[in-house]
């Protein structure tokens, strides 16, 4: 006679999702129960939770109580469960199936406020910054280091420049909090004579909506930037983050 | 890095960090390389407003720090930046959190006043 385990649900919609995205035919009933991941997982006992717990309770079709828990905005998506496991669990997959259940509203604000201020302006900047703007703090910071800094008097940090080799993007904290964290980089590339540059539009190396599973945001934000590159001809995207 | 390029681009820049801060100041962190511990910062959870959780979180890597005894932690973003930053703060360990492009500079003799925020008071003045 069959063993009940918890509430078992008749239909879970994790569990399916889950299988079609799992590698190579593998599914969640392959799991060994080892807890090989948990053991090395920073977010194990959080929320009283832990990565084969969470896979079980989706295995079990607990999506309800997997709801319920905030757990799933403390898994980085780091990968070491999947490093370490047998069978090559895609845990974090899971996770971000559970992320994209929870309704737009009640993802956690801070990092919604920050999908949402990307897609308004074509920078993609989490911190809602304006081309206008974006060029003000460049030139700005360029400018002092040109009249303060013996040896600098020809920095630039070049902006849409055109078929440059490399198209370097930025936190954009940086402009806004730190803008003189991003002199060393400059410095570093006029030293080795690296053809590149900014870009007016998809210089933001961030992307919260991906962090919110906001397939369409997050999408969006990709293309923006990958057609910034494009439009300038560039042949390397060099991302800080 | 490691899960977009794998391990061995991150040993591109071990030979960075070696040949700015020379071979006897540079100690790696254990576990390392893929199975290295995520500082917390990641995923969002920065922005996520969980801020006990993230600490939490982060009390893997702030211990894996503090037994390097090392006085600076080079961190590759900016995200991991201001997550092991504010570990520091928290939970006092005393370290100082770094970018890789301020000890680049600093080695090269080319880093400004102004640069030196993250420095602590024994590499502040160095090539002024
Ligand atoms: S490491 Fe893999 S097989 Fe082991 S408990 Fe975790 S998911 Fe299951
Ligand atoms: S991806 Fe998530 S569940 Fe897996 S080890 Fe990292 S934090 Fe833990």
């Amino acid at each position: 006679m069959a063993i009940e385990i918890g509430r078992v649900k008749e239909k879970s919609i994790f569990k399916d999702r889950i299988m079609s995205l799992l590698p190579d035919g593998g599914n969640l009933n392959a799991c060994l129960t080892c807890g090989a991941c948990s053991s090395g997982c920073p977010a194990t006992g959080l929320e009283n939770m832990d990565p084969r717990k969470f896979l079980r309770m989706a295995a079990l079709g607990m999506d309800e109580e997997i709801l319920n828990t905030d757990w799933a905005w403390m898994c980085t998506g780091c990968q070491r469960c999947i490093h370490v496991c047998p069978m090559r669990i895609d845990i974090p997959a899971l996770i971000f199936q559970v992320r994209k259940s929870w309704p737009r509203e009640k993802r956690p604000k801070g990092i919604r406020g920050s999908c949402d201020l990307a897609l308004k302006h074509d920078t993609c900047s989490a911190m809602g910054t304006s081309e206008e703007d974006w060029h003000f703090v460049v030139e700005d910071v360029a400018a002092e280091v040109r009249e303060t800094q013996e040896g600098f008097e020809d920095l630039v940090a070049p902006m849409d420049k055109r078929g440059a080799t490399f198209f370097l993007n930025q936190n954009s904290r940086e402009p806004v909090t730190e803008p003189e964290e991003m002199i060393p980089l400059w410095k570093i590339l006029q030293k080795v004579g690296a053809n590149w540059t900014y870009g007016s539009k998809g210089w933001a190396a961030e992307n919260y909506c991906m962090f919110l599973a906001d397939d369409e945001g997050w999408e969006r934000i990709i293309r923006t930037k990958v057609d910034a590159v494009e439009e300038l001809g560039c042949k390397v995207w060099l991302n800080t983050e | 890095m490691r899960k977009s390029l794998g391990d061995p681009v991150a040993e591109e820049l071990r030979f960075v960090v070696r040949s700015v801060v020379g071979e006897e100041n540079f100690v790696d962190m254990l576990p390392n390389r893929s199975n290295n511990f995520c500082c917390g910062g990641g995923g969002g959870f920065l922005q996520s407003g969980l801020a006990d959780a993230r600490r939490a979180y982060g009390k893997t890597k702030f211990n894996q720090i503090k037994a390097t005894n090392a006085a600076y932690c080079i961190t590759p973003c900016h995200n991991c930046h201001a997550q092991i930053h504010d570990l520091s703060e928290h939970y006092e360990g005393g370290y100082q959190t770094v970018h890789l492009w301020t000890l680049i500079c600093l080695s090269l003799g080319i880093l400004g006043e102004n640069e030196r925020e993250y420095l602590g008071s024994d590499l502040a003045q160095v090539g002024l």
